[in-house]
């Protein structure tokens, strides 16, 4: 039986050219070059990448830029770029240097007609929108700036509402989970990933090879995204596919 | 790059391989995948430079009538079904290169006749559509697959796709089984990235660069 895959997606921290992870977004440590850890990722059978520039400032585009271009001229597979991009020209400077798609958090929110501009420009194909949600009050709740500022936006409606400005993927980051290597936020992600036609990327919390076999057997995500475990080789992505191919879930194996 | 015309009226010798440049998304990454593998390619709409080149590609991701309209209004299309070298659709290439498109019931530029591409039903077995990610190519029956193994794993994004027809060279399921690959003369189409398939799609586009007719 052939079917689509779940995908595995490390995703890479970068700040100042250089791959860093934090806990909960805050303590940095190094964790090398963003190109060689790419390449090594693709190797071990990584289904995509993510680079998600922490640090992103006017003055970094350009350094950004040409990362991504290195990038571009050194995998062969699909990645995301995100990180402070909050106009239709960033966005172009990213696609022309090789990005296949590029990811909207905080100007998402605080300009949803910039997912319909890009959407109709680029194409939804290339439109991620990355959704960081907590608990407030018992509900899911949109937060922003890294988990710093909460809004009023309820995590599902959200959700619905981007995919229909023409998000083309989201990803969906629990900030209490995140960093915790205590699983994925299962009943989120599962409510999400009923509730809009677009494939759910789900990230955050991700620890042993079992909180991956919940996140697409029993939240039903389409991909699933980590950093550090793979960085620091506690999970090779090799065995997790492995594993995962054990438990019936389809991934591809290379 | 244009390629300036010397004095006996004589052309420069065209590229030997050339992306056709339109309104479509996504179209430097197969300049890029071409670099990965040491080729130099030119990415132009230049009818002559096109008309000229070694082989052909067509590739891009987006919405049909947009495309075609674009391409109509530069005569492009008529030069593509005129082509007589290898060419490779990619993606919304493959699907321009039908006779017709769902998607905002656009007539295509028909180089495989009375092939229609229609939309994935999402009501079906709960499918997410568009179709993103990793699915197998089977079936595999052209030089385009040489070594490449059959249910390799390609790189697909896709909302429409083309039925199984006479020009079906490789299948793909989602929800029921389609043509990820159609070939007919000197015209290939895939409808996965072999830009972003890895291995497999190097290989592709190593297997296209390197047919003769």
């Amino acid at each position: 039986m052939t079917m689509l895959t779940k995908r595995i997606i490390p995703c890479l921290d970068i700040k100042d050219g250089r791959t860093v992870k934090g806990t909960n977004f805050v303590e940095l440590r190094d964790a090398g070059d963003p190109v060689e850890l790419a390449m090594r990722y693709c190797a071990e059978g990584a289904d995509e990448l993510v680079f998600l520039d922490i640090t992103a400032t006017t003055e970094k585009r350009k350094t950004l830029a040409q990362l991504v271009r290195n990038i571009a001229t050194h995998i062969n597979i699909p990645f995301t770029v995100g990180g402070g991009i909050s106009s239709v020209d960033d966005v172009r400077v990213l696609l022309d240097n090789g990005a296949d798609k590029i990811s909207l958090n905080t100007s998402a929110v605080q300009n949803p007609s910039l997912i319909n501009q890009l959407s109709s420009q680029f194409g939804s194909q290339c439109v991620v929108v990355a959704i960081d949600v907590k608990r407030i009050h018992g509900v899911w709740t949109v937060v922003t700036h890294g988990g710093r500022t909460p809004t009023t936006l309820p995590a599902i409606a959200w959700a619905q509402q981007v995919c229909d400005a023409g998000a083309g993927e989201i990803l969906l980051t629990s900030m209490e989970h995140d960093g915790t290597k205590s699983g994925f936020a299962l009943d989120i992600t599962r409510e999400i990933a009923a509730a809009v036609p677009v494939p759910v990327i789900a990230s955050g919390g991700g620890g042993i090879m079992q909180h991956f076999e919940e996140v697409f057997q029993d939240a039903r995500a389409d991909a699933a995204l980590a950093a550090s475990i793979f960085h620091f080789r506690e999970i090779g992505i090799g065995e997790l596919k492995k594993y995962l191919h054990q438990q019936q879930i389809p991934v591809r194996l290379i | 790059m244009k390629t300036p015309t010397d004095q006996t009226g004589n052309k420069e010798e065209s590229p030997e391989v050339v992306i056709i440049r339109y309104n479509a998304g996504n179209i430097r990454s197969v300049l890029f995948a071409l670099e990965r593998i040491g080729i130099e390619a030119v990415v132009t709409d230049d009818p002559d430079i096109i008309r000229g080149a070694g082989k052909v590609i067509f590739p891009g991701v987006g919405e049909a009538s947009t495309a075609m309209q674009y391409l109509k209004e530069r005569e492009l299309d008529k030069l593509i079904v005129s082509l007589t070298q290898p060419v490779l659709g990619i993606c919304l290439g493959m699907q321009l290169l039908c006779s017709h498109s769902e998607e905002n019931d656009t007539p295509c530029i028909g180089v495989f006749d009375n092939v229609t591409v229609q939309r994935f039903n999402p009501a079906q077995a709960s499918l997410k559509v568009p179709q993103i990610g990793w699915n197998t190519i089977s079936g595999l029956r052209s030089s385009l697959f040489q070594e490449v193994p059959e249910n390799s794993y390609c790189y697909f994004v896709h909302g429409y796709y083309a039925g199984i027809r006479p020009y079906t060279i490789a299948t793909t399921e989602y929800g029921h089984c389609y043509s990820s690959a159609l070939q007919k003369n000197n015209f290939y189409g895939v409808q996965f990235h072999p830009e972003k398939s890895a291995l497999a799609g190097e290989q592709i586009l190593k297997n296209f660069l390197a047919i003769s007719l």
